[in-house]
């Protein structure tokens, strides 16, 4: 056993550790800005591990998507919308953590016996290492042109939809029907914003 | 093809060849060489600050026709150092109601993204800690973590004007890091790579001619903006604003946490200027190619002693370019108002955002239409 091979195990322990306590800790710590701040720890570990698996691009695409885009973004929702209120008590609380405590280690047990019974190609295919970047962009170009197309289309359509969601200008009149809108549905009944006089 | 590749030195296997000399292993060598280029880096980045700190006073008090310091060292030189001691003698206080574990991990992950990303800074053509190939991808990438230790210390701090700085924080820095990353895209379009000895390789053809600032003037100006903004140095320092938010998320920090903040800053300030000069003016290359000036000598290129005066070059001009662009982001701090809150938004998604992509667009074209001045 060399230098490196030593060095690569180290990290791969320390790795998978930080990221299982920290996915336990995301879901049982009560506070739920430790579980988002965890949340980017968990994260960050899984672009470690692409990291010995010799996949910098993925690693460092994981890092600037989820880390820095994803996981901002819960963070800031966490904290526009931090209201302190106590919420009350579901009935049968012990029972139902006992049910779900009960489907994951099922899950987790099952999960653990297809990972052991799979009869895994050991050693796994040879990393591309620094091509990386161009394999990635000839499959996008080519086999996966269409899904790659159809999920910036779906983004395209969530954006779109958070801005209705945001604005708060509200037509008088449904747009195809025509009818009047039920003013009560509006979160803002008193006075809505109505597009045709609102100050723009 | 524009793309030169000169040998230039490589330390680092003369450095083994030495070790192994002496008869240990080549793993041994490469374990004992690993340590040094970090450590060296890291004193440069410290450095790096030291003198910032006092372009900083000095400058700030010429624009305001003031002295400034003057008798800490000649000419106050050594006033940055006094500082950094006075700032290590404070008491660390963490405030009563405050998450103190939350506390100290947010200028920690301030402080480190920065550090990392001085991994790929690239001072000569071996002279760098790694030339790893995702290169300049993993800086845009690191600098992506930071929001999230702003937004730790603000609400760690329990402080309205803390939480307020590290929203603003969070969301100046993921809203300029697009544009930022379109700049970069259209550099690492021409030159094919995302390395960054590839990128200034690819400027080194006819020096000042080949830089990249020619060829993208558009990218260069939108980069220095975003990367301001990244920094969050005054046009844009919003998430610090005194006037409104005390000292934004660093209002409860003190001593040594409230130094990493500091420090955290003036590297990252450091860090975006060498990064310009190696995306847009040309890295460790001198105006006229050192090739071209040692043949007119007569010298052959890689000649041990020309090696070692192209290295000292390369580094002078690295280091050189970098502070031009410090004094220039200096003088706009002490010249120019701070923008609203709006406004700043408004110009990273309206008006940066929309020309960056057009930039993209314009040089995709122009790499097709016209190969070879525009990278093939």
């Amino acid at each position: 056993m060399n230098i490196a091979s030593i060095t690569q195990l180290i990290c791969f322990v320390a790795l998978s550790a930080t990221l299982v306590l920290g996915a336990l800790g995301v879901v049982l710590l009560p506070n739920i800005v430790y579980s988002a701040f965890l949340l980017g720890g968990v994260f960050l570990s899984v672009a470690g591990l692409y990291l010995l698996l010799n996949a910098s691009f993925v690693a460092a695409a994981q890092v600037l998507v989820y880390v820095g885009a994803v996981n901002v973004l819960i963070l800031f929702a966490i904290m526009l919308v931090n209201k302190k209120e106590n919420l009350a008590a579901i009935p049968g609380l012990g029972l139902r953590r006992l049910l779900s405590g009960a489907v994951c280690g099922g899950l987790f047990l099952l999960l653990i016996r297809v990972a052991f019974t799979t009869p895994w190609a050991l050693p796994g295919p040879e990393a591309v290492g620094e091509e990386a970047t161009i394999r990635i962009g000839e499959h996008l170009f080519s086999d996966y042109l269409l899904p790659f197309e159809l999920a910036s289309v779906l983004l395209l359509m969530s954006m779109i939809g958070a801005i209705v969601l945001a604005r708060r200008d509200v037509l008088s009149s449904d747009v195809i029907t025509g009818e009047l809108v039920d003013q009560g549905l509006i979160e803002k009944e008193r006075t809505p914003l109505l597009l045709e006089n609102s100050p723009r | 093809m524009l793309t030169t590749t000169a040998p230039g030195l490589d330390l680092e296997a003369s450095f083994e060849q030495a070790l192994q000399g002496f008869g240990l292993s080549p793993a041994a060598a490469h374990l004992l060489w690993l340590p040094l280029p970090m450590v060296l880096v890291l004193v440069a980045a410290v450095v790096g600050v030291l003198v910032n700190v006092w372009l900083e006073r000095k400058i700030s008090a010429a624009v305001q026709q003031r002295i400034g310091p003057e008798y800490a060292g000649a000419l106050g030189v050594l006033q940055p150092l006094a500082d950094g001691l006075k700032l290590v003698f404070k008491e660390d206080i963490v405030p009563a109601r405050a998450d103190g574990l939350l506390f100290t991990l947010g200028p920690v992950l301030v402080l480190i993204p920065v550090i990392l990303s001085w991994l790929v800074v690239p001072f000569g053509q071996h002279l760098l800690i790694s030339n790893v190939g995702i290169g300049i991808f993993l800086w845009i990438s690191l600098s992506s973590i930071q929001p999230i230790g702003l937004l730790m210390s603000g609400y760690a701090s329990n402080n309205k004007y803390s939480l307020l700085g590290g929203l603003r924080a969070a969301a100046q820095s993921i809203s300029y890091e697009i544009p930022l990353a379109l700049a970069v895209l259209a550099v690492v379009m021409m030159s094919n790579s995302l390395s960054t000895v590839d990128i200034v390789n690819q400027q080194t053809g006819a020096g000042i001619l080949s830089w990249n600032i020619w060829r993208q003037p558009v990218g260069f100006v939108i980069f220095w903006i975003c990367a301001l903004a990244e920094c969050e140095r005054l046009p844009f320092d919003l998430p610090e604003a005194e006037e409104e938010l005390v000292a934004g998320y660093q209002t409860e920090y003190s001593g040594m946490k409230f130094a990493l903040f500091y420090l955290g800053s003036y590297i990252n300030l450091v860090l975006s200027a060498l990064l310009v000069s190696v995306l847009y003016l040309g890295g460790w290359g001198f105006p006229i190619p050192v090739e071209w000036l040692a043949s007119w000598l007569h010298q052959p290129i890689d000649a041990p002693l020309v090696q070692l005066i192209t290295g000292s070059v390369g580094i002078v001009m690295t280091v050189l370019k970098a502070y031009l662009l410090v004094f220039l982001a200096i003088l706009l701090r002490w010249t120019t108002p701070r923008v609203r809150i709006d406004q700043l938004l408004d110009l990273g998604w309206k008006f940066l955002l929309p020309i960056a992509l057009v930039n993209l667009l314009i040089t995709a074209a122009l790499k097709l239409a016209f190969p070879s001045v525009f990278g093939g």
